[in-house]
């Protein structure tokens, strides 16, 4: 995809075309166009589950543009107005009811926040079933498993902006995961907070990573991401190399432009997915409960813990996983293993490219094994969700402990059982319908 | 591009209406976003006609009050003030208050006030934004040239104005000092930023 | 398979159910009902707002509903003189917390916060359950309790109207002991006017809110229909 492999724009005569050379001529401009969009080659056969890259970055584009209009009018302070309401608070309702126009780019905000993680799950599912992070993708895989982390870590300090009940007491048990680490724990959750609680120096300092540190960590990982991608060429639904079979001039036989045809395709699919995310926003923008809590509803109030906590729908199943863990290990107590059973359950994605060890790709031409272990992760996945959501129960637990036990031997097995499985021929072409 | 060749008319027909038709929706998009920076509901509360109680006010004294963040000036101008104002029109740049935009309609006379002794502008300067000081003495008494009759100096620039905020001619700010909308509700109640009494 | 993994995607989102521990009554108003609303709001500048502010409102929302700026004024209008101004407490909130050992919350975004997970309307069914099941409690320093909000700290300010209720020891239920200026009926619909205008002020912009929602989805629809075709025109290219 070198600069150089693409000749350079000439002029028709017309003053645009003037002004295009001249550019061309200072900037890669052609070629990036080319080399990523109009003579991008990608295979013909993507289906639904290609949707979600695209429109991640649309996500992306959605908290960029709102988060910038509502930085203009939040207020990161916890003291307390002349009301007794904590400012910062306080300047989410102002938002919502003064600012013009306020109410709607809160929603597109607080929405798009749950609809990143929709569709990110998505993406990565789409990954899992058809091979995508093997050979000669694991650093695009690995990207996205940094541009993974960096969201959950993102939501995170956006959570507790709103400064809520919910915000304020989630943001305290996440960081006091950090008393877990032995010895240098406790030190660890003071220097994160900055303080003995979480106060205003935890807000400002959290509102700092959410709107400049860690957004330029993201732009900068989904930029790699994506260039790692179009150094390999996509994977598709049948896990074949489509640069594999080139015709004369070099172009795989498989694939095509992405744009025009897969522009317009996704054109379809933002539409689709805007009438989704409007049909959330405009009518139920809480998301029953799900994507606005509604104990964030109630001002932060240090010394009133709500009767139930629980984190916000997209980071459950890990709080699950941390919560199932009650046993104390070689003199190490559970609290600790907990949490690194929790960091471990979302690291262990950066690992898939090294522990599938199936000889095709595709779920296509993977055999019934390979379908049940996935049917039954996702179910787990789900269930560890839910439970995440839910007061803690002793039957609830259980449940927890064993879709726990599973979710880890669904990666730690994966060696052995990705290569028992019995398996289809693969194609040598592109299979369409 | 390669399939220009082969662009037909439904296709070139179709693109069009789909970018007509999302460039609508990407404009209506803009909406919520340019409107938020607009003056909230807050910044319009602030800005709410203020009322003044301006009874109080001795001959030849001024009071400053706030009003949208700005200093408003209501001055009783005394019968000396008052007999400065035709012998400057010479020097004024606009000294028939010609230029709409700095005064209601009813301020657009000799003294540009409602009565004749009460004035009430704006106290900032119509070149970049300073509040002018008050130089109400005549002569160099407060640092002016002899010949001064009294009014305001601007600090930044050197802009004078006379007793009815009229800017002196070959001065930096370019027009009269701002006279905002009032209405007198009683003779010791006057409303700056409405009209009339009731929205 | 694909049919089988999208279901059981999406499936499980539905399962959340909301489990309440006591007997929430159906808020019988609307957010629409533009009389009940006034009447709301004038229950609550008159009974709520002498400790709890709305601070997030202004009054001049309350044009919203149909009054005119003189009408606000003159009866809902008592520690202010402007339109624009926030609907406050006159009391400070730290002298408050002296008297009654905590700032009464502020009531603005109430009935959104009291709603339930998988149920965000069980807020306004909360707040009518509540108001009406103060009983007179001598074991309080109050002397009240409450069914909805057990040891309560507030005192049932509505009882002129609704009168004294008690609670039967044998059949755990309430019984109205000494009646007040409103009968059962006329105080449910109070309550429920008082409701519904809580629920407004939650999000006043909510009506407007879905309205446009409609006029978004019909455009993204009149969209969806051109997209699908311009891909429909490009791919008939490819085999």
């Amino acid at each position: 995809m070198a600069a150089g492999n693409y000749e350079k724009y000439k002029s028709d005569g017309s003053l645009g075309g003037n002004l295009l050379e001249w550019v061309d001529a200072r900037f890669p401009a052609t070629s990036m166009w080319k080399g990523h969009l109009s003579e991008y080659y990608a295979p013909k056969n993507f289906n639904f589950w290609y949707f979600f890259g695209s429109l991640a970055l649309l996500v992306l584009v959605i908290q960029i543009v709102t988060g910038i209009f509502l930085v203009m009018h939040y207020k990161p302070d916890a003291a307390l107005n002349a009301a007794g309401v904590p400012i910062a608070f306080a300047s989410v309702e102002y938002i919502m009811r003064d600012v013009p126009g306020g109410w709607l780019i809160r929603y597109m905000h607080s929405t798009g926040a749950s609809a990143f993680f929709i569709v990110v799950y998505l993406h990565m599912f789409r990954g899992l079933i058809y091979g995508s992070y093997r050979k000669p993708r694991e650093l695009t895989w690995l990207f996205g498993v940094g541009i993974f982390l960096v969201l959950m870590g993102e939501a995170f300090f956006g959570y507790l902006l709103p400064w809520g009940q919910m915000s304020y007491w989630g943001a305290q048990v996440i960081v006091n995961l950090f008393g877990a680490i032995p010895v240098v724990g406790n030190d660890l959750s003071i220097l994160v907070r900055g303080d003995f609680v979480v106060g205003d120096a935890t807000l400002n300092r959290f509102f700092s990573f959410h709107v400049i540190a860690f957004p330029l960590v993201l732009l900068g990982l989904v930029a790699a991401h994506v260039l790692a991608l179009h150094e390999t060429g996509s994977n598709n639904p049948d896990g074949i190399e489509i640069k594999a079979n080139k015709d004369e001039n070099g172009i795989p036989r498989d694939g095509i432009p992405f744009h025009p045809y897969y522009t317009v395709k996704d054109i379809v699919g933002v539409v689709v997915f805007l009438m989704a995310f409007s049909a959330i926003m405009f009518f139920a923008p809480e998301g029953a409960g799900l994507f606005l809590e509604t104990p964030n509803f109630y001002p932060a109030d240090p010394l009133k813990t709500p009767l139930h906590i629980a984190p916000v729908w997209y980071f459950t199943p890990y709080y699950s996983i941390l919560r199932a863990i009650v046993w104390n290990f070689f003199g190490l107590d559970a609290k600790f293993w907990g949490v690194v059973a929790m960091g471990a359950s979302v690291v262990i994605f950066a690992f898939l490219p090294w522990l599938d060890r199936s000889p095709v790709k595709s779920i296509r031409y993977r055999g019934p094994i390979t379908k049940v272990m996935i049917t039954l992760f996702v179910i787990c996945f789900f269930i560890l969700g839910y439970l995440g959501t839910q007061a803690p129960s002793p039957m609830g637990e259980l449940v927890s402990q064993i879709c726990t036990v599973f979710y880890f031997g669904f990666f730690l097995g994966m060696p052995w059982w990705s290569r028992m499985d019995k398996f289809k021929p693969v194609p040598e072409r592109l299979t369409t319908k | 591009m390669s399939n220009q060749g082969k662009m037909d008319c439904g296709r070139r027909r179709l693109i069009v209406a789909t970018a007509a038709v999302g460039g609508v929706g990407a404009v209506a998009a803009l909406v919520p976003f340019v409107s938020s920076l607009l003056p909230s509901e807050r910044a319009k509360a602030a800005g709410a006609p203020v009322e003044v109680d301006i009874s109080k006010i001795e001959p030849g004294q001024m009071i400053t009050v706030e009003w949208r963040g700005k200093p408003v000036w209501i001055i009783n101008r005394t019968k000396e003030m008052l007999e400065t104002l035709p012998k400057l029109d010479g020097q004024m740049a606009d000294p028939k208050s010609e230029v709409a935009s700095q005064q209601p309609a009813y301020a657009a006379n000799a003294t540009r006030s409602v009565k004749e002794n009460l004035l009430v502008v704006v106290g900032i300067c119509t070149h970049l934004g300073c509040s002018p000081s008050s130089k109400f003495k005549a002569g160099a008494e407060e640092g002016m040239s002899a010949d001064w009759l009294g009014g305001f100096l601007c600090p930044c620039h050197g802009s004078t104005f006379d007793f009815a905020g009229r800017v002196y001619k070959a001065k930096p700010a370019p027009t009269n000092l701002e006279v905002p909308p009032h209405v007198y509700l009683s003779d010791a109640r006057i409303l700056i930023g409405e009209d009339k009494k009731g929205a | 398979m694909k049919k089988l993994l999208i279901s059981l995607l999406f499936a499980p989102l539905m399962a959340f159910a909301a489990g309440a521990n006591i007997h929430l009554d159906k808020w019988p108003g609307s957010v629409k009902d533009q009389a009940a609303l006034q009447n709301g709001a004038k229950l609550f500048v008159n009974y709520c707002m002498n400790c709890h502010g709305a601070s997030f409102m202004r009054y001049k929302n309350l044009l919203e509903l149909g009054l005119t700026e003189q009408q606000v004024k003159d009866n809902l209008m008592f520690t202010s003189d402007k339109i624009g101004d926030l609907m406050m407490v006159a009391a400070r909130h730290d002298e408050q917390k002296k008297w009654f050992g905590a700032t009464p919350p502020d009531l603005t975004i109430v009935a959104r916060a009291r709603g339930e997970l998988g149920n965000a309307g069980a807020g306004a069914d909360w707040l009518y359950t509540y108001l009406r099941t103060f009983y007179q409690d001598d074991n309080r320093p109050s002397g009240w309790n409450n069914v909805a909000f057990a040891a309560v700290g507030m005192p049932h300010v509505l009882w002129e109207l609704q009168g004294t209720q008690v609670m039967n020891p044998e059949t755990h239920k309430l019984e109205l002991a000494v009646p007040g200026k409103m009968a059962p009926a006329e105080y449910d619909k109070a309550v429920s006017d008082l409701v519904s205008f809580m629920v407004w002020m939650g999000e006043p912009g909510q009506e407007y809110r879905r309205t446009l929602g409609w006029f978004v989805l019909a455009f993204l629809g009149v969209l969806f229909v051109l997209a699908y075709a311009l891909k429909k025109e490009y791919w008939k290219d490819i085999h």
